[in-house]
Formats: structure tokens, sequence, C-alpha cells
């Protein structure tokens, strides 16, 4: 809601700002400033406004050297299904969900102790997560797989929402422990004087006073999972489930490559997230410095 | 007032756990009592603990026990290979160049990300009209897939009728199609990575600039501007030291990350042609096709330069500090 409000008023200021301000230089360089800004954020959104275009262009026009197609189709979009593209948004789905909901589960009983009470161990704890947060599956990809071989875990999609959640629990815990440690105990507390239970005045008065954490943790957590691409490219082979990365990225190393179909899943799979990130996008950059910059 | 909130929070502190379960009674009560005192943050923090032991420590440990095995072409373990897996490592002839490339990798694109970054945020942290739209439009890279953002760069890179070529085609900089093929060659390929690299860490690393930015006080800018400092001396003597926490800490996860940086180069060139456009993240994965232990024993030396980078973000974090 605010998303599309808020530019208004901002224009609505530089209208007012024309007609009578006796200022002219300050305004001069406004407008140089935005207008670099715009042409930064242009160049930064480039790349994806090509996916957009290579998806509407019709196979026919696909090698041309024009920067927009003459005919556009959403021909691509249409047929995406019996590309077997959307049997891997199915998967990514289920892998990225499953991984969200677990972190979910971990993060919040985690968070919510650390940041309300002191026990032994509760360093040891917190510089685990520090730690977490910093690796990355990458270094680590030939012990993963390793670890997943024994366990008979190859081609499974547990195995993928187990690594996508360990890997992104830390963030979780960071941020929820940030937005715990904020609400006042008071409040808890009054809750709990008036006849609620210890549990029942974490769901009733203190999640809904932490969603926007929440929210965060939720969102972060699903992009990241989504976009995940070197552990389901190792705990995956042909036979099995492929996450959309992993099917697009294979889509390239094909002799003829179907560029139109492959941009059209792009962008299906690229649109949402930035959308969804935008809303918690102030947020996020804290987060990830949350553990460090107090 | 705060009398009775302590009242109340010393109430609470013996609430959770301990207190619905059954007490041991007779001389062993304290002991027992302290026990169950020490256990009774476990129902909230083991699931936590479970999941980062199985899925980050225990490949860690996995990984290095691996660098000492031997194992066939099949695939099958072979027993102890000792530290064989490290010398083959160590013998191979792309090895040189394959470090070097990863230093030149991580030092390029960590600083032009950074001093980017520096002007960027500098840019958007001033008000202006439709400010946070172009805010929102550098979100992009950040929140797509790294994986999808390289093979468009890829598509647009392609010799006959890639879009950048179109336009420099366009522009006169370039005469005929099908004449440069960049990606197939080390220089160009490798180049393109870098910048491909900048283009994905420069909005987490404005975002956090901006971050450090905001936390500036008005009144040491207005300070400064009634010593008469000059806008460059502002920036070199109020801004920047301010900004160095910010900044330490955005370059250390970017060094982290682009260090882990995997997607690009495998997109883009796969790390060929040979060698030539690998780092050891690359490298290590492509010798995991044919040699497990040896990708092991790259990982093992990999983790290492990982552990340095770790240990100087906690010192640089002071979360030690943070807990009083």
């Amino acid at each position: 809601m605010t998303t599309v409000t808020a530019p208004a008023p901002a224009s609505a200021a530089r209208r007012a700002n024309k007609s009578g301000s006796p200022r002219r230089l300050p305004k001069l360089r406004t407008v140089c400033l935005a207008g670099g800004a715009y042409l930064i954020g242009l160049f930064f959104l480039l790349p994806y406004i090509e996916m957009v275009v290579t998806a509407v262009r019709p196979g026919s026009e696909l090698h041309d050297r024009n920067l927009l197609p003459s005919h556009p189709t959403l021909a691509s979009f249409l047929n995406i299904w019996s590309t077997g593209l959307g049997s891997s948004l199915a998967t990514s789905l289920e892998i990225a969900g499953g991984a969200t909901v677990l972190v979910l589960l971990v993060a919040i009983p985690a968070a919510y102790y650390t940041a309300r009470r002191n026990f032994r161990g509760k360093w040891i704890f917190l510089l685990l997560v520090l730690i977490t947060q910093m690796f990355q599956p990458t270094a680590m990809i030939v012990g993963i797989y390793q670890q997943f071989v024994q366990f008979n875990m190859i081609d499974s999609i547990w195995s993928l929402i187990l690594v996508n959640a360990g890997f992104n629990m830390a963030f979780a815990v960071w941020i929820l422990n940030a937005y715990f440690s904020a609400i006042p105990k008071e409040i808890e507390e009054a809750a709990i004087v008036d006849g609620c239970s210890r549990i029942g005045a974490m769901f009733r008065v203190i999640m809904p006073l932490a969603a926007p954490g929440i929210v965060t943790a939720l969102i972060f957590t699903f992009i990241a999972a989504w976009n995940e691409f070197i552990v389901a490219l190792t705990l995956t082979t042909q036979s099995g489930p492929r996450t959309l990365t992993v099917k697009i990225s294979n889509f390239v190393g094909e002799y003829n490559v179907d560029w139109q179909h492959l941009f059209a899943g792009s962008v299906i799979a690229t649109i949402p997230v930035i959308i969804l990130f935008a809303l918690i996008e102030g947020k996020v950059a804290s987060g990830l410095t949350a553990g460090a910059v107090k | 007032m705060t009398q009775s909130t302590q009242a109340q929070a010393g109430l609470l502190e013996s609430a959770p756990g301990s207190d619905d379960r059954p007490r041991p009674s007779g001389p062993r009560r304290g002991a027992g009592r302290r026990v169950l005192r020490a256990l009774a943050p476990l129902p909230w923090i083991a699931p936590a603990t479970a999941l980062i032991l199985f899925v980050v420590i225990w490949p860690v440990v996995s990984m290095f026990l691996t660098s000492r095995q031997k194992y066939d072409s099949m695939g099958f373990d072979q027993g102890s290979a000792d530290w064989s897996n490290f010398s083959r490592l160590f013998a191979e002839q792309d090895l040189p160049g394959v470090l070097i490339r990863t230093g030149v990798w991580v030092v390029t694109v960590v600083a032009l990300t950074v001093l980017i970054s520096l002007g960027v945020a500098q840019m958007f942290n001033k008000e202006f009209p439709g400010r946070r739209v172009a805010r929102w439009a550098l979100i992009a890279p950040w929140a797509a897939s790294v994986v999808m953002t390289s093979i468009v760069f890829k598509w647009m890179l392609n010799p006959s009728n890639g879009t950048i070529l179109v336009l420099l085609h366009d522009l006169g900089f370039m005469k005929n199609y099908n004449s440069v093929n960049w990606l197939a060659s080390q220089t160009a390929g490798f180049s393109w990575e870098i910048f491909v690299a900048v283009f994905v860490s420069v909005p987490f690393t404005t975002y956090a600039l901006l971050a450090g930015l905001q936390a500036i006080p008005d009144d040491v800018y207005e300070a400064a501007r009634l010593d008469g400092a000059g806008v460059v001396r502002t920036y070199w003597s109020i801004t920047l030291p301010l900004l160095r926490p910010a900044l330490l800490v955005a370059a250390l996860i970017n060094i982290m990350n682009v260090f882990n940086s995997f997607p690009i180069i495998y997109e883009m060139t796969g790390g060929g042609p040979g060698n030539e456009t690998s780092t050891s993240t690359l490298f290590m994965f492509n010798t995991q096709q044919t040699s497990i232990g040896e990708a092991a024993a790259m990982s093992v030396v990999n983790f290492g330069f990982i552990i340095v980078i770790v240990l100087l973000f906690l010192r640089a974090s002071k979360w030690n500090s943070a807990e009083d």
C-alpha cells in the first residue's frame, strides 16, 4: 500500500517547489542528482529488462539484431509447462517453502530465549550462529555431498530443505533476536499477570509485535533458498528433482538453447522475488550486519 | 514502579520449564535443581543447535576426513590416503594460476564494489523526488538469482546478436558482428565476470553503507560547516571515519561472498578455456567431477582462508562486548 502512495507526495512537493521557489541553484542540483540516480537505477535494471524483452520475443525474431521485438508475444509464458520448467517451479517452491517453515520453527524459540534470558552457554550458542552466518555451503560442498551420499539422500527434496534451512537460520535468529529484545518485558509480564501462560503470552502478545521481523526472516529465507544453486546442482542428478536455477542452467548447456522459454522461466522466477524483496529491503541490510555493528 | 517490575521479573525468572517438572527431594535436591536449570534452555535452543551441527559442522568434519581418504575412479573408499590428495593438488600445473586469479578476483571485485557503493550511497542518501523508486531499482540484482543474472549477461554478450554488441555496433565502436567472442578468451572473459560480480555486489553494499550514513547525526555536519570545512574535507574527516564500522563489515561480508562466488564464472565461462578463468572455488568444483579426494583437499585450503575472514569478522564485530 505504502509502495504505491509513496512517490505521489514527493512529486507533489516538487510541483509546489516549482511554482514559487526563489532559490534556483539548489533546484538545479536536485535535478542533476535525481537524474543521475534514475540513470543508476535504470542501469541496474537493464539485465532484467532484457530478460523480459527476450521472453516476449517470438521464436522467429530470437536472433534479430533489434533492441525490441517487432511482434512481441506471450507465447513463451503460456507454453512454459511443456518445457519441464513448470515442474522445476514446483520443486523450487517445495524446497524454499519447506526451508522457510523449518527456519521459523527453530529460529523463533532460539531467538526468543536468547533475547529474554541469560543462561550458561548462551555466548557459545550466539558465536555458533554468528559463524554460521559467515559460512556458505559453497566452501564445504564436497563435505555436504559426502554427507548426503552417506545418508542415501541424493535426489531427495529433504536434503535440500535441510541444507537451505541450516545455512539461512543464522540471519533469522539475528533479526528475530533484535525484534524480541526491543519488546519491553513489561508487556509480556502484564499479559501473564492477566492470566496468560508464558507460551500463551508468546503467541498472543510477543509474536504479533514481532511480526515485521518474522516477515523479514520469512521472505529472506524463502528468497535465499529459491535462488540457491550449487547445493541443488550437487545433490540432485538428471533423473531427480531439479530446482528452477539448476534446470535453467542446464538449458543453457544444451546444443540449441531455447532462450525465449529459458527467459520466460527466469522472469517468472525473478520478478516476484524482486517485489518481495522490496518489501523488506531496509531491514535486510541492517539485519545482515546486525551481528556485527550494534 | 521499578520495584514491582523487578519483583515480577524475579518471579518470572523461575517460571519457565524448570518449575513445571517434578523436583527430586532430599539432600540431592540442590544439585538436581542446578542440572534442571542448566537444561532449561534446551527445548528452546536445541533444535537450532542440532540443525547447525548437522548441516554446517558435519560437512566440515566430513570434508576434512575426505581430504585424507583415497577413492578409486568409481568413488569407492580405498582407505587412508595420508597427505597424497594434498601433494597431488599442489602438483597441479593449473594451481598457481588459479590461486593468483582468486586473489585478483577477490581484491578487484571487492575494491571496485566498495568504491562504487560509496559513491552511490552518498548520492542515494541525499533528498530528491522519487528517491524510493530509484533505490528500489537497485534491489533487482541483489534479490534476483545470480545464476539468472549471469545467464542474461552471457546472452547479452553472445557474438552474433547480443544486446551489448548490438549497442556497440550501432554506436560505431564495432564494425562486424561475430568478430569478438569475449567469453571464449581468458582476459576478456574474466574481466566481464569481474564486471558481473561487481554488478551483483554493489546493491547490498550500497544499502549497508546507506544504513551507516543515516546513523551519522546531522549536528556533526553542522559543526563541520560552522568550522568552515569544505565538501571534500567534510567527507574525508567526518563521513569516512564515522562510516568505518559499516564499511569494514560490508567489506568483510563482500570478501566472503566474492571468494565463495560460484554461479557467475560457472555460467559465463565454466572456468574455461581449460582452467584459465577458474578461481579456487571453480577449481574445487571441477576437480570434484574427477577426484573427490583432491577436491576435498582444495576445499580444506579454501576453508583455511574462510576461517581467517571469520576471525577478522569476529574481531570487527565486537560481538562479545555487545553482550554486556
